[in-house]
């Protein structure tokens, strides 16, 4: 019975995959891309991986699905139709993703049976850490570099999008709010957020024990933010402003502060003192959440529009 | 007692699948936006409903439930507002092309 589920599960994402490329209007592309994400995130629940299944269903659909919608509005009817990529150009890149993707096929075919796994290592390490959750752990714990740069490297893209903005403007608000805000939307983003927020704040709780966590507790409150903002409730913030950039930059330093620090009570870099790994954890977790949000919405929110007022 | 709300959950929770079938049927189906719009909707908050409302004696302990009723509660939110903007849409694209 489940085989069938998995084998329609299959089959819908190969033809959505299918679809995703060969639609010629871009908007209903990134509307089948982001259907793609969801049963995505379904798939990965069929694998019992539910950490990645939140995580793909918040960034790789609603994330970068609000992200595509928002740069082909804004591209929308300024002469796209110059075709900037050649024929070769196109058949090049679809020789590429081949050449990758049956690489990556036949890496996971070749794996012997039963695959090399590190899995028993790191639930036997669990108890030091004080988490209950083992994806957690992996993440903050064991191999909490890569977190680090993974975060950094969502402050580099901000850079990288707020660097759009012409000088006039520069380290001025971001143009969010549609010119009419329609009355349901209005009305959504007065009820939602509370909810929204209990939400956000929940997963990244939970997620020190069941799965959950950070970037997902970041989407929602990213996704509760730009609601009260694209109905007009509160205005975006200045990009030069303190507050907001103190909340982008506070996860990573309070994740190098605390990765120094591992040099003078712990065993290094990265290293926690084993009493207190827990609440070590849950800080920079809690400020990385806060970081990860502001940024994921600015993100989306995109360059200064409006000059800042000083 | 058992048997008799495993009848239940699989007496509700076959309606409400029918009921999106019956939606996705419609939204295949019906000519236009807003007809095709109006199956859909009606289909996912009474087919999620009956689906909710199916699983809750299947709760194992009243936070379940009470998390089962505040997905539904939100589903309905969200879903009648994207129902409301995108009729709005058509609305407008109506009186000015």
């Amino acid at each position: 019975m489940m085989l069938l589920v998995d084998i329609a599960l299959v089959a819908g994402l190969l033809a959505l995959a299918a679809h995703v490329v060969a639609e010629a209007d871009e908007r209903s592309a990134i509307i089948a891309f982001l259907s793609l994400g969801l049963l995505l995130g379904l798939a990965w629940v069929r694998l019992a991986a539910p950490d990645v299944a939140l995580t793909e269903i918040a960034i790789g659909g609603g994330g970068t699905g609000i992200l595509l919608l928002r740069a082909e509005a804004a591209i929308r009817g300024r002469g796209k139709h110059e075709e900037p990529v050649t024929r070769t150009g196109k058949l090049a890149i679809a020789a590429g993703c081949a050449a990758i993707s049956i690489g990556l096929g036949l890496a996971v075919l070749s794996f012997s049976s039963p695959a090399p796994t590190l899995a028993p290592a790191a639930a036997e390490a669990l108890p030091a850490t004080g988490l209950g959750n083992p994806v957690t752990a992996v993440l903050l714990a064991y191999r909490a570099l890569d977190t680090l740069l993974e975060k950094v490297v969502v402050l580099l893209a901000l850079i990288g999008v707020w660097s759009l903005a012409p000088d006039a403007v520069w380290g001025g608000t971001p143009e969010v709010r549609p010119g009419e805000v329609p009355g349901p939307l209005a009305y959504l983003a007065r009820i939602l957020p509370p909810f929204g927020v209990v939400i956000g704040v929940y997963m990244f709780w939970v997620g020190a024990d069941a799965p959950g966590g950070t970037f997902q507790a970041g989407t929602v409150l990213a996704a509760m933010w730009l609601l009260v903002m694209l109905a007009g409730l509160r205005p975006p913030p200045q990009t030069a402003g303190l507050p907001l950039r103190l909340a982008l930059a506070g996860g990573p330093v309070l994740f190098l502060v605390i990765a120094f620090l591992g040099f003078a009570f712990a065993d290094g870099f990265l290293a926690y003192p084993k009493a207190w790994a827990k609440p070590l954890i849950v800080a920079i977790e809690a400020a990385l959440t806060l970081s990860v949000a502001a940024a994921l919405a600015m993100l989306v929110a995109g360059p200064a529009r409006k000059a800042p007022t000083r | 007692m058992s048997d008799l709300a495993d009848i239940v959950t699989v007496i509700l929770v076959g309606a409400g699948a029918l009921l999106f079938l019956a939606g996705a049927l419609g939204l295949l189906r019906f000519p236009d936006t807003l007809s095709r719009l109006h199956a859909i909707s009606k289909a996912d908050n009474l087919g999620l409903g009956l689906i909710v409302l199916g699983l809750l004696p299947q709760a194992t302990s009243i936070g379940d439930g009470l998390k089962l009723l505040c997905i539904w509660l939100l589903a309905q939110l969200s879903a009648a507002t994207a129902s409301q903007l995108l009729a709005r849409a058509v609305h407008r694209g109506r009186t000015a092309p």
